[in-house]
């Protein structure tokens, strides 16, 4: 691809494609870890569960033939992990941040377990809607190629936004995540919630990580996710638990992320690992900015450990 | 992460009538030993299961595992070679788990203070051997220090997650060293592996006279006993625990609570980045992406696993290194993948962590209720 036709406008076109390719797994994970940590627990797992769904959607793509069943089983993966967390999160003396690191190292080492075979073979792609094809440049088209899966990943944000606020299960959600106690004398279960509720986010987990083995980068390697998994959990506190701001701050990080190939495809060359750092940096900056020692975070969940 | 208090933390209540004192004394202290030790059985057999579902023996496989892990003179002194950086690594986990923070970013530090060694050493060369190794060494310290330190800083001053913070400052890490050895520190001839310029044979730590491994067991030895001494035996590690346990009841005791987390979380780093001054004085020689080698990450396991007790961490640290050492010889008499061992790891990772939930459960192990008329018929 040659960007020189357009010049330096390759640079923000390239971000902007950048940001809607690369944040969609953003999206799905951090939609997935606001579901659980509303509901008062942190699943720092989330990056073992995207790497384990990029490969089970991979060898299932391959195998079948088709992109979608392998989907389902990077969601049903994602769902096994998730509650496997929120059931042993339930005894007393296991440390849910704790779990999360282990299932992240346990979860990434059976991916790559399993995954050894599939390293070669090629899967077919998820499909991509041609937004730009009104325009005769390359570089718009393929700016505008975006996945179904980022439109999916789109109106989930603006359901689960609606959904939290507007919705019985949205209120059983926000009630166990601030107050155990209030929970318990509505006669809710605490446990059972938040097993359900970190079930669903591993399973949206696990379709990020089939996004990356199914579409972009679109193979599967065992340097697939680089950290995604764990942005994504400062990313929720960043967005304040809000759907929408999840959304958006997904696409920040996403044009973060393709800060650096985008200065590639022009010729800047120079400090091509430090533009790679941009989206930790970022994200770090983000969490210094908006942390304080001496207020809570405003929206926090009362149960989550995280921000006491 | 809130540590249970263990038994053995109990100041001793009066002698138990009719029990001997040695037995109160083993009583006490077992807890903390039989429960990481049963889970690591269990963890075994589960890995068992996990082999035997995917067609392979068990029983060939804690064979070879033993055999390249421990069965030779040469094995042994491979996982012993091992085990150096991964009891560094484990204590920049172990030491601030003592005050309460949950530190999972030591391959950072390692990756830098290896780095900043070898730029040093570079630098240097020409100057006396033995100044040039301690150079290193302080410039290894330093820079996992400040690394690990500033999330320590970050943690108090700004209450940034540690745990989010610290990962996010290894990947952080990682690209800077990429950017220096690909970059500004490069050697030329460094073709398909950039590296930075190779240390002269004078400044390459040697071995321990008769044996096939290098003085970084020696240092990380000697790390782990004065992080215990620290921790159990100095006014600061006192605080530490205090601060560890509840943060506000040591602001109210008057603790200067932010110094002490800053310090120890660099002294965790500074470990750390000792870890990889080590891996490039002693093993590569130079600077290169063979420090992110995951020594970082195993820490983890080793600090969980020995709870966070800097003796403890001894014996993980050896037995981890084993593991890890096996992984070559699984994978090519077995054909497994070499992801095995770490298949291995997160499952012992997970009934460890599991495992805490039985302690205190364990009437055995609290002598103070041997005394209790009910205890003995199993009531309580």
């Amino acid at each position: 691809m040659v960007a020189t036709e357009i010049g330096l406008w390759g640079v923000p076109l390239a971000i902007v494609g950048g940001a809607i390719r690369v944040s969609t797994p953003f999206i799905f994970v951090s939609l997935g870890e606001a579901i659980t940590e509303r509901s008062g627990r942190i699943n720092l797992g989330l990056e073992g569960m995207l790497v384990f769904g990029a490969m089970t959607a991979y060898a299932v793509a391959v195998m079948t033939a088709s992109p979608w069943p392998g989907l389902l089983a990077a969601a049903a993966a994602g769902l096994c992990f998730g509650l496997f967390h929120g059931w042993i999160c339930k005894f007393p003396g296991v440390n849910d941040i704790a779990i999360g690191i282990a299932l992240m190292l346990f979860g990434s080492g059976l991916a790559f377990f399993f995954g050894k075979p599939y390293i070669q073979p090629s899967a077919p792609d998820l499909p991509a809607i041609p937004f730009g094809g009104w325009s005769d440049i390359p570089q718009v088209q393929a700016a505008l190629n975006v996945n179904v899966l980022f439109l999916i990943g789109a109106a989930l944000a603006v359901f689960l936004w609606w959904a939290f606020r507007n919705t019985r299960v949205g209120l059983i959600l926000r009630v166990v995540g601030d107050s155990s106690d209030a929970a318990r004398a509505m006669g809710l279960n605490p446990d059972t919630v938040r097993l359900v509720a970190t079930g669903v986010g591993g399973a949206l987990a696990g379709i990020g990580g089939a996004y990356l083995s199914l579409y972009y980068p679109g193979s599967w390697t065992e340097r697939i996710s680089s950290g995604q998994g764990l942005m994504a959990v400062a990313l929720v506190i960043f967005a304040r638990w809000n759907p929408l701001g999840c959304f958006a701050a997904a696409l920040l990080f996403g044009g973060a992320g393709a800060l650096g190939p985008a200065l590639q495809s022009v010729g800047v060359t120079q400090g091509y690992y430090l533009f790679y750092a941009a989206p930790y940096i970022l994200t770090l900056v983000i969490m210094i900015a908006t942390s304080s020692p001496s207020r809570s975070l405003a929206g926090a969940p009362g149960e989550l450990s995280i921000t006491k | 992460m809130a540590d249970t208090v263990s038994s053995a933390d109990v100041p001793a209540m009066t002698g138990g009538k009719g029990f001997p004192a040695a037995l109160e004394w083993i009583a006490r202290r077992a807890e903390g030993f039989v429960i990481p030790l049963a889970a690591l059985i269990v963890g075994m057999v589960l890995f068992s299961l996990f082999i035997a579902l995917v067609g392979k023996s068990p029983v060939q496989l804690y064979e070879t595992m033993w055999r390249g892990g421990f069965g030779s003179w040469f094995s042994i002194q491979n996982s012993l070679s091992r085990a150096a950086p991964l009891l560094l690594a484990a204590l920049c986990v172990a030491l601030p788990a003592r005050l309460g923070l949950v530190v999972i970013g030591g391959e950072g530090a390692i990756v830098l203070g290896g780095v900043a060694a070898a730029a040093v050493g570079v630098a240097l060369n020409g100057a006396p051997a033995f100044l040039v190794i301690l150079l290193m060494g302080v410039a290894g310290v330093a820079a996992g220090g400040i690394w690990i330190g500033a999330v320590g800083a970050l943690r108090h001053y700004r209450a940034v997650n540690e745990t989010i913070s610290s990962l996010l400052m290894a990947y952080i890490a990682i690209a800077l060293m990429n950017h220096l050895v690909e970059g500004p520190l490069r050697d030329p001839t460094s073709l398909n592996k950039p590296s930075t310029q190779p240390l002269a044979d004078i400044y390459r730590l040697g071995n321990i006279p008769g044996m096939e491994v290098h003085w970084g067991l020696v240092v990380g030895i000697v790390a782990c006993v004065v992080s215990w001494l620290l921790i159990e035996k100095t006014r600061w590690g006192f605080a530490a625990r205090i601060a560890g346990g509840n943060v506000r009841a040591a602001q109210v005791q008057g603790l200067a609570v932010g110094p002490l987390i800053v310090g120890f979380t660099a002294l965790a780093g500074g470990f750390a980045g000792l870890a990889g001054m080590l891996e490039v004085a002693a093993v590569q020689g130079s600077a290169n992406a063979s420090l992110a080698a995951g020594y970082g990450y195993t820490g983890i396991l080793v600090a969980f696993l020995a709870r966070h007790n800097p003796l403890a961490i001894i014996p993980v640290a050896v037995l981890l290194g084993g593991i890890d050492a096996s992984g070559g010889l699984i994978q090519r008499r077995m054909d497994l993948p070499d992801a095995t061992v770490l298949v291995l790891q997160g499952m012992l990772f997970i009934v460890i962590l599991f495992s805490e939930t039985f302690y205190g459960r364990f009437k055995a192990f609290n002598p103070d209720l041997w005394q209790r008329p009910d205890f003995l018929k199993g009531t309580i």
